[in-house]
């Protein structure tokens, strides 16, 4: 027990309920000579899980939450340290109510038994709770309770049985030795240990261990107050763990649980009480443990009297005693998802931290799998750690963002709802002017980009109802019906959007050619000149972009991709360049794009150059450079919002003037400043093309999201023989958009879908693809052009018929909704007309 | 001149604490000597031809031939016997006021850091006008050494005035025999006030039998705490502590938890216990409970970490889960006795 | 019976302390508060002995503004009201001037018609561990004091009468004391068992009247000159193995002690 062995395949840091349950499912896929440490004591080392309140409510709007926590509770089942005892989020409010009908929504769409109650049904399951408080309640029987380190216990002792694991507790990870970009050492307090991968889970510690690395994992410890209260005679009457129902208290953002005859009261509500990783005590110092931190009164006195409110009976008995209460340390993210995968910035640093008790077990496999094949079963994307931008890895961003995130774990958050701290970091060259038109600016990657512009409200006046004006309070947050005139403008004339927060890199040198070709599905050897959009595909045939690529030389290609994703997309490219010939070179700051699209596109952009911009001279997918002015634009004739008109690119510091130039000239033609609504959702909508992380995700393939090209091209490239294999099978599931037919609710309002919502049969009855998933919305969105609200959603190929008709529910209301495209087959212009002028 | 007070038992004999504490004393006469203003020079009541740096002692009550062979093997010179018939039972003012009355003008006045000794010393510092230090572990030229928060750190003080008064915390040093001498007894005329009777014992009752005694007076004590992991946990101890014929001894926290009575709680809120064996099962060891088995002749330990201070603390350690290592224990022993 | 508990806000510590930057005292980062376990029988002990006689108590702290939460503690189980003598320096009064300055709200008091039949404190501060506060306080108010003592009663029962029944530990066995009031009585845990509050308890504590004063300079003193840190004990532990396996070792060495039946 001395010392560590002197080498290892890989070291796992961390033996809380994520390490463990790293170790056991990489033992399973046939990993030895693991190695891994904890300076901490088994079987609690003292960190989040040890203190946890172990309790699992898997209804989340994520899908890819909801699948862990699935995953998690399957294998906390097959461990059998599960304990059943249902579980109400009740409400106190009308406006909590319509958020648990949404919760309802989810429950549908993921296919988790779940109902909407009354307060006196809550009080027959849960007599101490006063219905009169309540006004009402969503029930879900199968939540319950675990017994984490236990879990964690056997999943570690599974691995040593097969001979994979040597564990070390009472181990610091002292330093990483990094050459060359890559993991070679790791030196603890027991000796040094050779290696090249090291993984991370040591949840509120992770930064730390990362930083020895010369690595940021982007979380910040955080605070989360808990009290246990006892003896309740009312508890103590039942025998065991758990026996009633676990009840969130969603409104005062506090939870009520069993322990025995013990209560627990935790609560979200306090202020954002955040700590540095460095300053966790350490175990010899710490009364209970370092993560168990002193508790601080006056943070919870507001929410003992809510509980008191709440259950009157239980908890004003004097006999019940305050015996333990500590501010409980967790982890959090600048953005919300945890931080899963390898380091961008070194070479076999793997991080699985950030992750909630509820998702260990699914979380540990899936990094598993990543590691092994680098195909995990649940697609877990949204927490890859390559997605950071540097801003967001700094301390200032992620403790500003946690502050304004720790009060959101129970509240209400709508799916446009923006960030309000530590705006502005990101600038394009236009945003003066941008700010003088009214934008509304909307937060993507640390970039402020116009969503719309209220300059634009004359519009509205123009186009009266064709902009589908929503009245519901909830439909309308974070939108406006400017987003449809602009839409409607751009199509009759022509809109001019900001797209510097595109991120762009170039593959260039000698093996540039081998490089894209091997990386992306479409065709890349085209001529000096061609813009290629295409899918980019895992081993597996799974999505994991969707991106454009343009060959400006021989030897040099640009990949053009959103902000959102890319990031992770340059660690993709970066990580599958052959081992000589071709690098990356990210751009992203020196160039910024500006959209020009609409009818009279061609007569703005014709009255600034010579340069022959009509259709047989500047054909469709090409780009070459002009002069615009005293400017040399790159300009690309391709249109996500699926109109005649090209992305321009200029130097960042000429965007201005670019800019400036296009709406002068602009204005003659109606020209008019539009914003991502248009951008993001409406053109591309009524046009049927699929956006990353909504249709298209590691899970789907390419036939079954209608984008099967007529050939495969003959080179190899990652994904290829899936996708072959695809190709020749009946897909499983059949990627549809479809139109709101009547929107009018009970009450007589017209109400607008945003996504997430489940798709029915007519008779209400939910419809299950061959994946065993059931329908629900990916995209939501409106068609201006056509006057209908669209959403995209995947059905059963059965239902994927032309003129099917079915329902959507929203808000518990069930609405007719008719299948109108059944593949990419677009509702607006189908034969893109517009785009081909 | 270092005068010592001394403790003795019920048979006569000196308390190991007092022993301590004379040694104490004589190992360090001539630093705290040399602590004193213009280094003890001023007048003190030695006795001529008394070895120069030999302590001198102090008993009140009954002096046994036993207590005085022990005190000279301890190389004490002079003991200076206190008896009244008001002082029979225990008065802390009362028996503070007698050894302020036959204590020096300067020096050293020291008892051991027993309930008793810092009570009587509090009080003479007081009436002797004088700071008092408590819990002193150790002396240099620089000055006193004493334990403070819980014995975790130690303070370096120094008592500025002419008469040092203090405590010697326990085990602070081990009793060390020297050349032995013959004290010379000295007896007093004492006088007593009424008002330093004021708060005299009424009674003194032997070890009461109660809830605990059971656990007090236990030669083998079995000590569980968390991590039996609950109330139904306790299985495997019992069974050891039956063919041990001793007694169950729990952690707070365990009492806290509410899975046993406070009467089987062992530490500084419950019992401190001296058994001849004490086995620790699932006990990290905070100060608070290893205060409660300091005085267990054999301290074995069984925990899952090596590192736990129990463990490392401890005379034998099994690293292990405590369920299937006593579990084991109860089988080999029930193997062994056939 | 009135009673005043003086009490002490003393950092929570585990096992092992670091010093601060100065080494006059520890590094109270990351640590909570509360008041000694000795005080919290003290308090326990108080609030009983008031039930039965009808009479209140009153907690006192010399301390910093944040002592406040120690005495709400106090009152969330029980305690009627407050006595927070506000310094920012604790560590510079020595126990002759806590004593004193104890004295001369106990007299104050007494002048303003609020009279303390009996004031109660730990055996000592967990922290500073002087044993002397009690003893020194019973001097200046001129009352008897007792020290180490674990239960007490009212000599009559349920009347508020002059004289207290007091148990504490001695050599030989328990010690029993009959003392007249007023008087000082130093409590030594392991008598009663300190309640824990409840949530109304709590939230009444919040509205718990709490008297501040400043406190004066402290007079005498404090003789400490810096802290040290105990050295690294080495383990002689001997590891007889590990799990089951190692049972017959230990089975071994109990023989040895001669401990089975």
């Amino acid at each position: 027990m001395a010392s560590v062995p002197a080498q290892a395949s890989v070291v796992v840091v961390g033996a809380g309920i994520v390490g463990n349950s790293l170790v056991h499912h990489l033992a399973e896929l046939g990993w030895t000579d693991i190695v891994q440490v904890d300076k901490g004591p088994l079987p609690n080392p003292g960190g989040s899980t040890g203190h946890a309140s172990n309790f699992i409510f898997p209804v989340d709007h994520s899908r890819e939450i909801t699948d862990l926590t699935l995953d998690s509770m399957r294998q906390y089942k097959e461990l059998g340290v599960f304990t059943e005892s249902g579980g109400f989020e009740v409400a106190r409010t009308e406006e909590r109510m319509q958020e648990l009908r949404r919760r309802m929504a989810s429950a549908r769409a993921w296919g988790i038994e779940s109902e909407l109650v009354s307060p006196a049904e809550v009080a027959q399951k849960v007599p101490f709770l006063d219905p009169d408080v309540i006004v009402g309640a969503f029930w879900t029987p199968t939540v319950g309770v675990v017994d984490s380190v236990r879990a964690g216990t056997m999943m570690r002792e599974s691995a040593q049985a097969k001979g994979a694991l040597t564990v070390s507790p009472n181990t610091e990870v002292t330093d990483i030795e990094v050459e060359d970009g890559q993991i070679v050492r790791v030196h603890t307090s027991k000796g040094a240990i050779e290696t090249n991968r090291v993984l991370v889970a040591c949840g509120v510690w992770s930064p730390r261990i990362a930083a020895m690395a010369g690595a940021a994992i982007p979380l910040t410890p955080a605070v989360h107050q808990m009290i246990s209260v006892g003896p309740v005679p009312q508890l103590a009457e039942t025998s065991g763990e758990i026996t009633f129902p676990i009840v969130r208290d969603m409104d005062t953002f506090c939870y009520e649980r069993q322990h025995g005859s013990d209560m627990e009261i935790g609560s979200y509500a306090h202020r954002a009480i955040l700590h540095e990783p460095d300053e966790i005590p350490s175990i010899e110092a710490a009364k209970l443990s370092p993560t168990e931190m002193p508790f601080t009164d006056e943070d919870f006195d507001p929410q003992l009297e809510q509980a008191l409110e709440l259950m009157p009976e239980v908890l004003s008995n004097p006999e019940v005693e305050i015996r333990y209460a500590i501010n409980g340390l967790l982890s959090l993210t600048p953005d919300g998802p945890a931080i899963l995968g390898e380091s961008p910035q070194v070479k076999g640093l793997w991080s699985a931290a950030a992750v909630w008790v509820k998702e260990g077990p699914g979380v540990g496999r899936a990094v598993a799998e990543w590691m092994t094949t680098g195909l995990p079963e649940i697609d877990v994307q949204a927490a890859d750690i390559a997605r950071f931008h540097s801003h967001q890895r700094t301390r200032a961003h992620v403790r500003a963002r946690t502050s304004e995130a720790f009060n959101k774990t129970y509240g209400i958050v709508h799916p446009g709802e923006q960030w309000a701290s530590d705006r502005n970091i990101r600038r394009s060259p236009m945003w003066q002017r941008e700010k003088d038109l009214g934008a509304v600016f909307f937060e993507a990657g640390g970039w402020e980009r116009p969503q719309w512009f209220e300059s634009n409200a004359p519009l509205l006046d123009e186009f009266g109802d064709a902009v589908m004006e929503r009245t519901a309070e909830w439909d309308a947050r974070w939108w406006s019906p400017i987003i449809n005139a602009e839409h409607l403008a751009m199509r009759e004339r022509a809109g001019l959007v900001d797209l510097s927060s595109f991120v762009i890199f170039d593959v260039f040198g000698p093996a540039a050619l081998d490089a894209v070709q091997h990386i992306a599905l479409a065709q890349m050897d085209v001529s000096v000149g061609r813009v290629v959009y295409t899918p980019i595909l895992d081993e597996g045939g799974g999505f994991r972009s969707d991106l454009t690529i343009m060959r400006l030389a021989h030897d040099r290609f640009r990949v053009v991709t959103g902000a959102a994703h890319g990031m992770v997309d340059v660690k993709w490219f970066s990580d599958r360049l052959p081992e000589t010939g071709a690098q990356i070179a990210d751009l992203t700051s020196s160039w910024t794009t500006i959209g020009l699209w609409g009818p009279r596109s061609r007569d703005i952009l014709g009255a600034l150059t010579t340069a022959d911009v009509s259709h047989e001279g500047f054909r469709f997918g090409t780009a070459r450079t002009i002069e615009v002015g005293s400017l040399e634009v790159l300009a690309s004739r391709i249109s996500y919002v699926g109109d005649l008109g090209w992305e321009l690119y200029v130097p960042m510091e000429s965007g201005l003037k670019l800019w400036d130039a296009l709406m002068e000239v602009g204005g003659q033609h109606g020209l008019v400043p539009v914003g991502l609504g248009v951008y993001s959702t409406t053109g591309r909508i009524e046009k049927g093309y699929r956006a990353f992380g909504a249709e298209l995700d590691s899970e789907r393939t390419v036939v079954e999201v209608g984008m099967s090209r007529p050939k495969v091209k003959s080179q190899d490239f990652i994904g290829r023989a899936a996708h072959l294999r695809h190709r020749e099978e009946d897909p499983q599931t059949v990627l549809c958009s479809l139109t709101v037919d009547d929107h009018t609710s009970s009450s007589g309002e017209k109400r607008y879908m945003l996504g997430g919502e489940p798709i029915v049969s007519a008779d209400g009855q939910p419809l299950v693809d061959g994946h065993g998933r059931r329908a629900y919305v990916t995209s939501a969105g409106s068609a201006p052009s056509l006057g209908k609200h669209v959403l995209v959603a995947f059905l059963p190929p059965a239902e994927a018929v032309l003129g099917n008709r079915l329902q959507v529910v929203y808000m518990e209301e069930f609405y007719p909704v008719t299948v109108a495209a059944v593949d990419s087959t677009p509702l607006f212009d189908p034969d893109n007309e517009c785009i081909r002028r | 001149m270092t005068l010592v007070f001394v403790e003795t038992d019920e048979t006569g004999a000196v308390q190991l604490t007092s022993a301590e504490a004379v040694t104490f004393a004589r190992i360090h006469a001539a630093t705290l000597t040399s602590l004193l203003p213009d280094g003890g020079a001023a007048t003190s009541r030695e006795v001529s031809g008394t070895p120069s740096g030999s302590p001198e002692g102090v008993v009140v009550g009954p002096l046994s031939d036993a207590a005085v062979d022990e005190l000279g093997r301890l190389g004490v010179s002079v003991i200076h016997h206190l008896q009244h018939p008001d002082l029979e039972e225990y008065s802390a003012a009362a028996w503070a006021q007698a050894i302020v009355d036959i204590a020096p003008e300067s020096g050293t006045l020291l008892a051991s850091g027993t309930p008793r000794g810092m009570e009587l010393m509090a009080h003479v510092a007081v009436r002797t006008g004088e700071r008092m230090a408590a819990n002193v572990i150790a002396v240099d030229e620089e000055g006193l050494l004493r334990q403070v928060y819980g014995g975790t750190a130690f303070e370096r003080l120094r008592l500025d005035g002419d008469l040092q008064v203090l405590t010697v915390a326990g085990h602070a040093c081990s009793p060390e025999e020297t050349a032995p001498t013959t004290p010379q007894i000295y007896d007093y005329e004492l006088e007593v006030t009424e008002e330093d009777l004021r708060t005299r014992a009424t009674r003194t009752e032997a070890e009461a039998a109660d809830d605990t005694s059971g656990l007090t007076q236990a030669r083998a004590v079995v000590g569980a705490g968390r991590g039996v992991g609950s109330e139904n946990g306790f299985v495997e101890v019992l069974e050891l502590v039956d063919h041990l014929d001793g007694a169950l001894g729990v952690s707070r926290v365990v009492t806290g938890l509410g899975w046993r009575p406070h009467a089987e709680q062992v530490g500084q809120t419950g019992s401190r216990i001296s058994p001849d064996v004490y086995i620790a099962c699932g006990i990290s060891g905070a100060i608070q409970h290893m205060a409660g088995i300091e005085g267990a002749k054999t301290l074995i330990a069984i925990n899952t970490d090596e590192e736990a201070t129990m463990v490392q603390r401890a005379d034998y350690a099994i690293i292990g889960d405590l369920h299937e290592v006593v579990g084991a224990v109860n089988e080999e022993i029930r193997n062994r006795r056939g | 019976m009135n009673i005043l508990v003086c009490i002490k806000r003393i950092p929570d510590i585990a096992g092992q302390v670091t010093l601060d930057g100065a080494e006059t005292g520890i590094d109270e980062s990351g640590l909570g508060h509360t008041m000694s376990s000795h005080e919290e029988c003290a308090v326990e002990l108080a609030i009983q002995t008031a039930a039965a006689t009808g009479g209140k108590v009153t907690v006192l702290t010399l301390g910093p503004a944040e002592a406040v939460e120690q005495l709400r503690a106090a009152a969330a189980v029980g305690a009627n009201d407050g006595i927070l003598i506000e310094t920012a320096d604790p560590d510079a009064f020595g126990p002759e001037d806590i004593a004193q300055v104890i004295a001369d709200v106990v007299r104050d008091r007494a002048e303003q018609g609020q009279e303390f039949d009996l004031v109660l404190l730990g055996n000592d501060a967990a922290d500073t561990g002087d044993f002397q506060v009690p003893i020194r306080l019973a001097y200046e108010l001129e009352y008897p004091v007792l020290t180490s003592i674990q239960t007490l009663s009212p000599t009559d029962g349920s009347a508020a009468s002059g004289g207290i029944e007091a148990r504490g530990i001695g050599p030989a066995g328990a010690e029993l004391f009959s003392v007249d009031l007023p008087a000082v009585i130093a409590v030594q845990e392991g008598g009663v068992d300190p309640r824990y509050p409840s949530i109304t308890g709590r939230m009444k504590a919040k509205k718990a009247p709490i008297a501040e004063y400043d406190a004066p300079d402290p007079g005498a003193g404090n003789p400490r000159m810096r802290l040290e840190l105990p050295p690294e004990k080495t383990s002689a532990v001997t590891i007889l193995g590990e799990g089951p396996d190692a049972a017959p070792a230990l089975v071994d060495v109990l023989e040895e002690i001669g401990v089975l039946r």
